[in-house]
């Protein structure tokens, strides 16, 4: 008879374990997090990622960045020189745009009129500046991971990125591990 | 409340975020409430409409009290209590 009640406790507490881990594993898949993918390196676009991430740090949500494709050139630093660069890497680093305060309007361009006029509004009105708005993001703590695959595509080397606190290189399994765990995933 | 309540409110803080637009408000909302405590009230003077709606949104989340906005020519005053 005992050992019949010390094997249903056992059995229970077994069950109750189970239990305990299924919560947690419930509770950790919704984090209020934010899980960005920037693919677009047009700088209305890019624009538009920093103050959705900038906006989501200040509500206290983890930010996590993910920089893809044509984005990734906006991380670029205009004072730094990516070296031992290959004949097409250097092609594309010369096509590209050298960092966010050389990125194209994705509507309205107009041979580089676009980007100053809206800069010019923007400062006008009061908005943030892209390079304002990259330090805040910084001292909010969002986290950029840069696209391993883009980075070799477009040739770039990790020394001509930007200076950024929580800068990281990762693939697409980061990305989705993050964004299964995030509340909120966009992709831009 | 009034405005007539939100205006004789005692503060303990006062954010000037009338230079800054959208998200600049918020962010130095965010800053700002870590330099009070609990239960003290903060006012936010923003000439940036989004914010009217943005800080009780906010507010909301983190679980500050949101009393209401008071306007002013050109600009308003958000007053919020901190949990």
């Amino acid at each position: 008879m005992d050992t019949n009640i010390e094997g249903q406790i056992k059995n229970l507490q077994e069950q109750i374990d189970d239990l305990k881990k299924k919560v947690t594993g419930v509770e950790n898949t919704h984090k209020d997090q934010l899980s960005l993918v920037v693919m677009s390196g047009e700088l209305d676009r890019v624009l538009a990622s920093m103050i959705i991430a900038v906006g989501a740090a200040a509500m206290d949500t983890k930010v996590k960045m993910f920089f893809t494709f044509w984005a990734s050139a906006s991380l670029r630093d205009k004072k730094k020189k990516g070296k031992g660069k290959d004949f097409m890497s250097k092609m594309f680093g010369m096509m590209l745009p050298k960092g966010r305060n050389k990125l194209k309007l994705s509507k309205m361009n107009m041979a580089g009129m676009g980007p100053l006029m809206i800069k010019s509004l923007m400062k006008k009105q009061n908005v943030m500046s892209i390079d304002e708005m990259f330090k805040q993001a910084g001292e909010l703590g969002v986290e950029i991971n840069i696209c391993e695959m883009s980075m070799n595509l477009m040739g770039f080397k990790k020394d001509e990125m930007i200076d950024y606190p929580k800068l990281d290189y990762a693939g697409v399994a980061t990305f989705l591990a993050d964004a299964g765990e995030s509340r909120i995933q966009l992709f831009i | 409340m009034t405005q007539e309540e939100l205006n004789a409110l005692e503060i303990a803080k006062s954010v000037d975020a009338r230079g800054t637009a959208c998200p600049g408000p918020l962010l130095e909302a965010k800053k700002a409430i870590g330099t009070i405590n609990s239960g003290d009230i903060m006012e936010i003077m923003s000439a940036d409409e989004g914010t009217k709606k943005d800080i009780p949104k906010w507010a909301n989340k983190k679980g500050h009290e949101y009393l209401g906005t008071v306007e002013e020519s050109g600009f308003f005053k958000i007053y919020m209590k901190k949990k």
